[in-house]
């Protein structure tokens, strides 16, 4: 073996390159061609007509279904991450200081989500559904409940994984031995060192929300994906650009929270971090 | 030790039970209520009374088919999708985990694999559709994709939307097993002579092939439960298990079989509940590895 070869299991430079930019280049092709699509003129020939009719003025009243459905779908994701900060977290937490052998059964409950998908779960909504309508109203933010229990999963994932690398239990008995009380423990010593995972569940809960489609449109419900499927099918072009909007708005997002996330590892500013291995 | 010191203790132990009761209650109401009610619906008709009707419908040719055209659809986007994504995962080995490279394809990864569904048939709308780029440009070439007929809209059609998300969920899924590989193992094999033939056949393989398997499984159960996608490319018919839930759905005003949806619904839950089970079973492997 030559010795400007890695002896691990990294593949050398020609072979990363060559796997990357071939997957790389099949999967630009549909966006590029979304991109492509959006100036076509039906008559032929290229024009920005589409993209200045969504940047008009009247657009929110052309398509006031994708607008309505949009600020459905912001209100959903907000109100769906408040239910996760306020029903799992906690729960994460006391399981994780309190009742160690509950943790096997959380997560067997958080990763149940997966196993019972949402088409699965509409079939027996509509009547859980029928019940909440009674005591909440039909609002559409009732709809977060449903959601809350859909990014469970991956919500319980990016949490866990923040809580398996730093040891709270160490942090808050020390804490407590200094004559913290249990408020502030939690608000100055567990939360900070969960930023990262707290943050990381937050974005993955608004991507999904954002993107969910099956549970809104079996129970007639106005979000953005409905909406957009509603249009397209007058207006193809005009989905099409909503469409990239979206994605891109996603993995813009996404980027700054991974940036956000790995900025705040390597900065190492604060005293009470207390990392375990975390191979 | 004395009562009154035990009281406090006794006292802050029912408190933290009385903390998991939210948790417990959202959970039943909204997903175990709701599964209980989706699953047994099936064995019950209009009126209430136990059937088995349902259940035997889910034997009748034409269910049988749509359950064997999800099988295929999704063993072959599970196979194409876990070879391609675990090839991207090597090829990803050895960057920088925090560099630009690799945060551009995790976000990238996250947003096809988690967010896309509706809009990824749009995508495939513009490419393969009938006025889509790729379908005009080879037009000019002289090559009609269509030849047989419109496919873009048909089973057939859902194989290349359904990859272009399995793909980035085996990034996801695999990336931290590969990741999980010891340098020192690299370093055992090349000491005692062997090549990468051999670190990849003896070593890595073997200590790979659990979450690899494990990860197909998940990318199986990802595609034979996905809606979104299915349901804005075909309109019409239900060629496959979540598209005849759909129809059994809307239909249930129309001809009365509304428990026709938790019959599917059932049949579901049992195919799922042996994929998340061997999923696990891999899982639990891999993870003796990460000690």
């Amino acid at each position: 073996m030559s010795a400007d070869r890695p002896i691990g299991a990294a593949p050398g430079p020609v072979a990363r390159t060559v796997i990357l930019s071939v997957v790389g280049i099949l999967f630009a092709i549909p966006i590029l061609a979304m991109v492509a699509f959006s100036f076509r003129n039906l008559a032929g020939g290229y024009t920005v007509a589409h993209w200045a009719s969504v940047f008009s003025s009247a657009a929110t009243v052309t398509y006031g279904v994708v607008f309505t459905g949009l600020g459905n779908s912001l209100l959903l994701a907000m109100v769906t991450v408040l239910i996760m900060l306020v029903i799992l977290l906690p729960t994460m937490i006391l399981v994780q200081l309190q009742f160690p052998r509950l943790r096997r059964v959380l997560e067997f409950v958080c990763i149940i989500p997966i196993t019972v998908p949402a088409i699965v779960v509409v079939v027996g909504l509509a009547p859980v559904y029928s019940v909440v309508a009674r005591l909440a109203g039909s609002s559409v933010w009732t709809l977060a409940f449903a959601y809350g229990v859909t990014v469970l999963p991956y919500a319980y994932r990016a949490i866990q994984s923040n809580l398996s690398v730093v040891d709270i239990v160490t942090l808050s008995e020390a804490a407590r031995s200094l004559g913290a009380g249990w408020s502030s423990v939690l608000v100055r010593v567990i939360l900070p060192n969960l930023r990262r995972g707290i943050l990381a569940a937050a974005f993955i809960t608004v991507a999904v929300v954002l993107g969910e489609f099956t549970i809104a449109s079996l129970l007639n419900r106005v979000t953005l994906q409905t909406a957009l499927v509603q249009v397209s099918k007058s207006d193809p072009f005009v989905s099409v650009i909503f469409s990239l909007l979206a994605l891109a708005f996603a993995f813009v997002l996404l980027l700054l929270i991974g940036r956000l996330a790995s900025d705040r590892r390597t900065r190492r500013t604060r005293p009470a971090r207390l990392e375990k291995k975390a191979s | 030790m004395t009562i009154e010191a035990s009281r406090p203790r006794s006292a802050r132990r029912i408190a933290s039970w009385l903390g998991l009761t939210p948790f417990a209650l959202y959970v039943l109401v909204f997903l175990a209520i709701p599964t209980l009610l989706a699953v047994l619906s099936g064995l019950f008709d209009t009126q209430g009374r136990v059937t088995t009707a349902n259940i035997a419908a889910l034997f009748a040719p034409d269910i049988l088919k749509t359950f064997a055209s999800s099988f295929w659809i999704s063993a072959v986007t599970a196979i194409v999708g876990a070879v391609i994504g675990a090839l991207v995962c090597y090829a990803l080995l050895g960057t920088k985990p925090q560099g630009a490279l690799r945060s551009m394809v995790d976000s990238a990864a996250s947003v096809l694999a988690q967010f896309g569904g509706v809009m990824l048939a749009f995508a495939f709308i513009a490419t393969i559709g009938i006025q889509g780029v790729v379908t005009v440009l080879l037009e000019g070439f002289g090559i009609n994709i269509f030849e047989n007929g419109v496919w873009l809209y048909q089973v057939p059609g859902l194989l290349l939307p359904y990859i272009y998300f399995q793909v980035p969920l085996m990034i996801i899924t695999f990336m931290p097993a590969l990741e999980g590989l010891k340098p020192q193992w690299a370093e055992a094999n090349a000491t005692l002579g062997g090549s990468r033939l051999t670190y990849w056949v003896r070593i890595a393989g073997p200590v790979l092939a659990p979450s690899f398997f494990g990860s197909l499984l998940l990318l199986f159960a990802n595609a034979f439960s996905s809606y979104a996608t299915a349901a804005a490319l075909i309109s019409q018919g239900a060629q496959i298990v979540p598209l005849q839930i759909r129809a059994a759905l809307i239909s249930e005003t129309v001809l009365g079989r509304s428990n026709m949806a938790g019959a599917l619904a059932l049949g579901m839950v049992v195919i799922m509940v042996v994929l998340m089970w061997g999923y696990s079973a891999l899982q639990a492997r891999t993870t003796r590895w990460q000690q």
